[in-house]
């Protein structure tokens, strides 16, 4: 990340993807044609890789689980992690996937699915894999803030109306 | 039965903020820009300490004067940010908020008929606080050809003999405005000459756009005629807490202390232990809070310049000050009708003097969601009462 205006941009749409380049700019005090090329040239180099909701599925009816495991893995002579990395995320069931420093080595996030659906991935895709030593399967019991926002209580206004 | 109220508080009129919040509150769904009060919660670890503070039963009154930690904290962080020295032992006072502290310090000079001058438009205390002690509110008319700075002259044309002090406050409730260095030069040379005090309330002094507040009280000569207000409020979102301080010459707090250990005995102690926290570890949060508003005023000013509505640029507090009088209407008018056409709570310039009544008050005290949807509702506002033919 090069610039400071970056910096301040990206600080900003990373908590609200609504807010449109002029919107943007005019908070940073910044051109609002500079502010939009900035943005299509982060876009661009991978700096900013998507916008997307963010979504309380525990608010839903949707009753699926989300699971985080943990993969102990023999690395590979020459690429190390990566190719063993790509063998995992390339599926479409992995929502997250993370290199960890300490007691293992890669983080998996799966995607809501069913008990079922972890299982499967779990049984018949990872633990298969060659470099694969050791898998242990968490599910996540209650989410209470996620993406620096708390799912517990929404914030509300407890302010009075109007005051000095 | 006869009237037992006394003639002194029968003088003083009540808020003009009180109507319209009689108002607004009936109004569901208010989009309101009115508050005085900081949108964020207080720190976490500020709370955290308060909750501490009450589970160990730290429950009993301080000494008057406050906790001697936070008394040093205080005193500690004003000379870390603005240079100043105080004496925690005899030069400070905490109190219930810097509207306390406004008070004891007015109390402490005013003999009956002396004189308080003070820049309006301005906090709404100020007025009421000088005629409780038997004082004469002296205003300054400021308006947003000097950016609602005092000027000396302005200054020297309110002084008389029976001036006993200068209240001001920058930056500014409700305008926003700040006062520089060479600002406050001026207005230390007259202040001097003229051999009154200061009372100097600076609960927004951590929210200042352009660049660090400067403090009177840093003016050559002045720490000695200056009663230095301020609080935790504002600046780490702690309005509920009620806390705040006055830093004044011992010879003068001695006095200040006398009126706050009778009225009040001591400001509220799991408060006090919170606001050590915030004083020892609240930098990053004030940083953060700060930017915030920051990118909000800015993204006001713009939606004003957009709509056409004139409003010199504020750079402190989290208030902007447009200027409504293009439309022929009161300021309460205007507020009155925004309220009733588009859900809208401002708060109108003469609530703070009538000197105000050209403009109106906006929060930015707000997500940039709400001021967002505020301000589109506010441009509609403006565009039909241009298009409508003029009675
Ligand atoms: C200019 C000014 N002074 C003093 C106060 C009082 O604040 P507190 O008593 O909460 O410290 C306020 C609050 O709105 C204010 O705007």
């Amino acid at each position: 990340m090069e610039s400071e205006i970056r910096k301040k941009i990206i600080g900003i749409i990373e908590r609200d993807a609504r807010l449109n380049a002029g919107e943007i700019a005019a908070m940073l005090g910044l051109d609002a044609e500079e502010t939009a090329s900035e943005i299509r040239a982060m876009e661009k180099e991978g700096i900013i890789c998507g916008y997307h909701a963010f979504v309380n599925w525990d608010k839903t009816d949707d009753d699926k689980i989300s699971a985080l495991i943990e993969l102990k893995v023999t690395p590979q002579r020459g690429n190390g992690f990566d190719r063993i990395a790509e063998k995992i995320y390339q599926y479409p069931e992995v929502e997250s996937l993370y290199l960890m420093s300490g007691g293992y080595d890669f983080t998996v996030i799966l995607k809501r699915a069913t008990m079922k659906e972890i299982a499967a991935f779990v049984s018949s895709k990872l633990a298969v894999i060659d470099e694969v030593q050791s898998t242990a399967t968490h599910i996540v019991l209650v989410r209470y803030k996620d993406h620096g926002t708390s799912f517990i209580e929404p914030r509300r206004d407890m302010r009075m109306v109007v005051t000095p | 039965m006869k009237d037992f109220i006394c003639s002194r508080i029968k003088k003083i009129k009540p808020s003009g903020i009180r109507r319209l919040f009689d108002i607004a509150n009936e109004i569901p769904d208010v989009i309101s820009l009115g508050v005085g009060e900081p949108d964020f919660d207080t720190p976490w670890h500020v709370r955290e300490e308060g909750i501490y503070a009450l589970q160990k039963g730290r429950t009993f009154y301080t000494s008057n004067s406050g906790l001697p930690e936070l008394r040093e904290e205080i005193c500690k962080n004003v000379k870390r940010k603005y240079g100043l020295y105080y004496d925690s032992n005899n030069e400070a006072v905490v109190t219930i908020g810097g509207s306390e502290a406004i008070d004891i310090a007015l109390r402490a000079l005013i003999d009956p008929g002396d004189e308080i001058v003070y820049p309006e438009p301005c906090f709404v205390s100020y007025q009421p606080c000088i005629l409780l002690s038997d004082g004469v509110p002296v205003p300054i008319e400021l308006n947003a050809e000097t950016e609602f700075r005092l000027t000396p002259e302005k200054l020297e044309r309110a002084i008389t003999e029976k001036t006993k002090a200068l209240l001001i406050s920058y930056p500014s409730n409700p305008t926003g405005a700040i006062m520089e260095r060479e600002d406050l030069e001026k207005i230390a040379e007259v202040v001097r000459r003229h051999d009154i005090m200061v009372i100097s309330d600076e609960i927004y002094s951590e929210l200042s756009y352009k660049g660090p507040h400067v403090s009177i009280a840093n003016m050559p000569g002045m720490q000695e005629r200056t009663i230095l207000i301020n609080g935790f409020s504002k600046a780490y979102a702690m309005t509920g807490w009620r806390l705040g301080y006055a830093l004044a010459p011992a010879h003068i707090m001695e006095y200040m202390l006398k009126i706050h250990q009778f009225a009040i005995m001591s400001a509220p102690t799991v408060s006090q232990y919170a606001a050590v926290s915030a004083l020892r570890d609240g930098d990053k949060d004030i940083e953060v809070m700060k930017e915030s508003y920051d990118q909000r005023r800015r993204f006001l000013m713009e939606a004003f310049r957009e709509m056409g509505l004139p409003c010199f640029e504020p750079y402190g507090a989290f208030y902007v000050f447009p200027d409504i009088s293009e439309f022929g209407m009161s300021s309460e008018e205007f507020c009155t009708a925004l309220l009733k056409a588009e859900n809208v709570a401002v708060v109108p310039g003469s609530a703070f003097g009538e000197c105000g009544d050209r403009h109106v008050r906006i929060s930015y005290a707000y997500s940039i969601d709400t001021l967002k949807e505020a301000m589109k509702r506010l441009g509609r506002f403006v565009q039909e009462l241009r298009e409508r033919p003029r009675q």
